[in-house]
């Protein structure tokens, strides 16, 4: 029992962090019908900007939030020199441009940082396990990414419906054209998406980088989780998002986690060794196949469109 | 289709005839490399060939086409490593089990369009993915070398590297052909009717499910003879075959050739592999200066190279 809750609890960790991927992914598709496969490269230059804006200012949070800019100017950079030029474009067009982005950033990356990876050591303080529950102990700073990023998340939903850029993004959302006719600067409000969306993937990164080691390709993996996740949820919809992200989050984590044991009360031995960890590292493309064939839509398909 | 001598009728005979030539290359050079990498070439196109068919006509961007690479490869593997050498059972099973999966996924996928169905196509190919990861008995992770290639006989010993080439360059050539054949008849009609326009093929009559679910199949068979090959080519398989960024080659290569023709795949797999080994040699960052070229062809080449061609022909 005290393994499910702890599991549970990584579930949502990792969970909040695909939301934060995912939100910004799920914007910029939702707002400019933009298919963005760079969006890793992203994620993966905010871990690498904190590792070494950590190293050099001697602070975790003076690291990550140095690294939280950079990486809002590489997305804004990137959305002026290159993105801007594929919208209105097919899909394939943005599959293919942005793969081709892919290969530029892992290269950049190799070629500046080496082709080592990184670490990012936490600080001291964050190291400690706190008891969650009578027995349970669980890591400080596991426990400080699920609090950020859901502060990030709230942030996010009070910008976007309550704040006059949100009113913008939401404009821009639902017809584009029209908001550009009332006189809304469509161009620069694609921009700050942009940015918006390369920070929080940054910032995904950079709280996960700790964790993980930093390193190239870190981002091509987790891309695909984030589009389940908003594939989901319902491209478009950051509600679907979040409820999508820690849905997949459990999944996964869940499933790694009992998938096996659960395969050897049925199976032999052998068979569910062999199946286990094949079937559990499925079980999310298999929730995602049937969710599509069920709603093609997504669960929660941001209403006008 | 016209006979006159356009740019891009020359581009495709001289095309030809270097993919014919360069065994003639190796045997006077004495220099077999060239063969190696023109083999996985000529495999690759035939991959992207058969991308295009499903992509390039039909309108359904599949981005898990590298799964039936591996499959392909995988039954090839699987069935050499349980002794089961012959080439007679090897491939007609590895074309059967791709046709299966193709039925199989396209059924699921092709209620979906659009991003959608780029999405669950790429599901399908993770699932593919991690069950060969998972196949312990079969290397996992590590993959799984073939110590004998497909043996058909004494006739056609594919270990013969030159006649191997030959073999899948005429396949490729076969491919060609039949893609060409197929989108111009009465069924390609259909499909290219429903990538146009889907709602008015149906209302005229046409149940354009099927017609897609068939042209998906074909092209999953296709793609998994190129796996056959592959297998063969490398001696090896292993999952790293069907990751998505091997999806994504194929597409790149479908689109830089240009999606319009049946050779437009052949072209680009042609310019995208000898590029990157071109650049290998020049530096090790290569991908730097492909990833933005890549970026350029989609915004300033439409049609990629088959459509350059094309356009040069109209002066």
């Amino acid at each position: 029992m005290l393994y499910f809750i702890e599991q549970c609890l990584n579930g949502v960790q990792l969970g909040m962090l695909l939301f934060l991927l995912a939100a910004g992914l799920t914007l910029v598709f939702g707002i400019m019908d933009l298919v963005n496969l760079a969006h890793g490269s992203l994620y993966m230059i905010g871990a690498y900007f904190a590792a070494t804006f950590a190293a050099w200012t001697g602070s975790f949070v003076a690291g990550a939030a140095l690294a939280l800019v950079a990486t809002l100017v590489v997305g804004m950079a990137v959305e002026v020199i290159a993105i801007r030029r594929l919208y209105g474009r097919d899909h394939l067009d943005h599959v293919l441009g942005t793969f081709g982005l892919i290969l530029f950033f892992n290269e950049l990356v190799r070629l500046i940082w080496g082709p080592a990876g990184l670490t990012l050591p936490l600080p001291s303080e964050m190291l400690s396990a706190v008891e969650v529950l009578p027995g349970v102990f669980y890591p400080l700073y596991r426990l400080v990414i699920i609090a950020t990023t859901l502060a990030v998340a709230i942030a996010l939903y009070l910008i976007v419906m309550r704040t006059r850029v949100g009113m913008l993004i939401r404009a821009g959302a639902s017809n584009r054209e029209m908001a550009g006719a009332l006189g809304v600067n469509v161009q620069l409000l694609y921009t700050l998406v942009f940015g918006l969306g390369a920070a929080l993937a940054g910032f995904a990164g950079l709280m996960q980088a700790p964790i993980l080691t930093v390193q190239i390709g870190m981002g091509e993996n987790i891309l695909i989780l984030a589009f389940v996740v908003i594939i989901i949820g319902g491209i478009g919809s950051i509600r679907g998002a979040l409820v999508a992200a820690v849905f997949v989050g459990l999944v996964d984590t869940i499933g790694r986690a009992f998938l096996p044991d659960l395969l050897r009360l049925l199976l032999s031995e052998n068979a569910a060794a062999t199946l286990g960890p094949a079937l559990s590292s499925m079980m999310i493309y298999v929730l995602m196949a049937a969710v599509l064939v069920v709603r093609p839509e997504g669960l929660f398909p941001a209403s006008g469109r | 289709m016209t006979h006159a001598l356009t740019p891009r009728n020359a581009a495709v005979v001289g095309l030809v005839a270097i993919l014919g030539f360069v065994p003639v290359y190796c045997a006077l050079t004495g220099n077999y490399f060239p063969l190696s990498l023109f083999t996985r070439i000529v495999i690759l196109a035939l991959a992207a060939v058969s991308l295009n068919l499903v992509m390039g006509f039909g309108g359904m961007v599949s981005f898990g086409h590298a799964a039936f690479l591996g499959l392909g490869g995988y039954v090839v593997g699987i069935l050499a490593k349980e002794g089961i050498g012959s080439g007679y059972i090897q491939w007609p099973l590895a074309l059967l089990v791709c046709g299966l999966f193709a039925a199989a996924v396209g059924a699921l996928s092709l209620r979906t369009r659009g991003v959608y169905f780029i999405m669950i196509t790429l599901a399908f190919a993770q699932m593919a993915y991690y069950v060969a990861s998972g196949l312990e008995r079969y290397g996992g992770d590590d993959g799984l070398t073939l110590y004998r290639r497909s043996a058909f006989g004494a006739a056609l010993d594919l270990s013969n590297k030159t006649l191997f080439y030959y073999l899948c360059l005429t396949l490729l050539l076969g491919s060609v052909y039949l893609v060409r054949r197929l989108v111009n008849s009465r069924f390609g009609l259909v499909i290219q009717g429903a990538r146009s326009n889907e709602r008015r093929m149906r209302a005229i009559g046409f149940a354009t499910f099927r017609y897609k679910l068939v042209c998906f199949v074909v092209s999953g068979m296709l793609c998994g003879l190129a796996g056959v090959l592959l297998a063969n080519h490398t001696d090896f398989i292993s999952p790293a075959i069907m990751h998505w960024m091997r999806s994504g080659d194929l597409i790149v290569m479908a689109v830089l050739g240009g999606m319009g023709s049946a050779m437009g795949p052949v072209i680009g797999a042609v310019a995208l592999l000898l590029l990157e080994e071109g650049l290998s040699r020049i530096t090790e960052y290569w991908p730097i200066v492909l990833g933005p070229l890549l970026l350029l062809v989609v915004l300033f080449a439409r049609g990629g190279i088959d459509g350059m061609l094309v356009r040069l022909g109209r002066g």
